[in-house]
């Protein structure tokens, strides 16, 4: 796939017909994401005599994480702007670095989930766990396949360079990138500090 | 804050990245503070952390995602508009009507 055509990539479609669509995309995720909201909020008091929400909630470690997403959205940002002054290593830089908080927001989530299920509360203890583990879960998976994505892209414009199709493939990771920031800002507010508040 | 947009399609600047940063950051940090300190009632605590969230989130699709009202995003905006209907919808309706069903389903499961 050449770039032969400065204004078209290929098949055709010109940069913002594809940011189009990858956004018509990002909303219909936003409708999955507001399902699992609904389904928490209707199942978060189902206890069924295992632990609240309150005794399973470890809000400085939440904080931590949160920090590292919303760092990781920045130098994402940093990233793109970098591409618009086409300076190509620097692009790989921030691009280096938006992983490493991207994993560090994946490795803090892992090992939240395994120590809840180490200790019995595993996705089948309660409604109310089950509806957690899909909801948080189904984030975790979005920003692990988000991380997989930026890998790949590292490794095309490590190889073929800022060419019109990486430059459109870094554009559409960023408005993925951004929105699981966004998601990110439901789950923390409403499962976690609204949970340790009731 | 100025957005360049290049081919309709808007561009961030360090700047406004930097201002977003900034914004998000105090806007996480100020409701973590307030919930672990318990510094007030719990029905203050549950609105002011919604209150910090919706703020957050126009703050990400400004600064982050440059979506603006201007006729380059008209469609983008409308899709937004849009799925934000459906989520009202979906969410609103979803608790409204599990929470009548519980209502009147239950004779002694409280909380059931």
């Amino acid at each position: 796939m050449s770039d032969h055509a400065i204004t078209k990539t290929h098949g055709g479609r010109t940069v913002e017909t594809k940011l189009f669509g990858f956004w018509i995309y990002v909303m219909s995720d936003c409708i999955l994401f507001a399902v699992l909201f609904a389904t928490y909020a209707v199942l978060s008091h189902s206890y069924a005599g295992g632990p609240t929400s309150k005794e399973i909630v470890d809000l400085p470690g939440v904080l931590v994480e949160t920090l590292a997403l919303l760092v990781s959205s920045f130098t994402y940002g940093l990233a793109v702007l970098s591409l618009h002054a086409q300076r190509k290593f620097r692009v790989l830089l921030w691009l280096g670095i938006t992983f490493v908080l991207g994993a560090l927001f994946v490795g803090l989530e892992a090992s939240e989930f395994s120590s809840l299920i180490q200790n019995g509360n595993g996705l089948t203890r309660s409604a109310f766990l089950s509806a957690f583990f899909a909801l948080v879960g189904t984030h975790g998976l979005h920003v692990t396949t988000g991380l997989l994505w930026m890998l790949v892209l590292a490794a095309k414009v490590a190889k073929d360079g800022l060419t019109k199709n990486n430059g459109t493939r870094i554009m559409l990771l960023s408005l993925f990138w951004h929105f699981l920031d966004i998601v990110w800002v439901g789950v923390f507010t409403i499962v976690y500090l609204l949970g340790s508040i009731s | 804050m100025s957005i360049e947009t290049e081919n309709g399609v808007p561009r961030g600047t360090l700047r406004s990245y930097t201002v977003g940063l900034i914004l998000a950051v105090a806007l996480t940090v100020v409701p973590f503070i307030l919930v672990m300190s318990h510094a007030l009632s719990a029905t203050a605590l549950i609105i002011l952390a919604a209150a910090f969230a919706a703020v957050q989130i126009v703050v990400h699709l400004v600064y982050f995602l440059h979506l603006n009202t201007s006729s380059a995003q008209h469609w983008n905006m409308l899709a937004a508009v849009y799925t934000l209907i459906v989520l009202i919808i979906v969410v609103g309706a979803t608790i409204w009507i599990m929470y009548h069903l519980n209502y009147n389903m239950s004779i002694s499961l409280a909380g059931g």
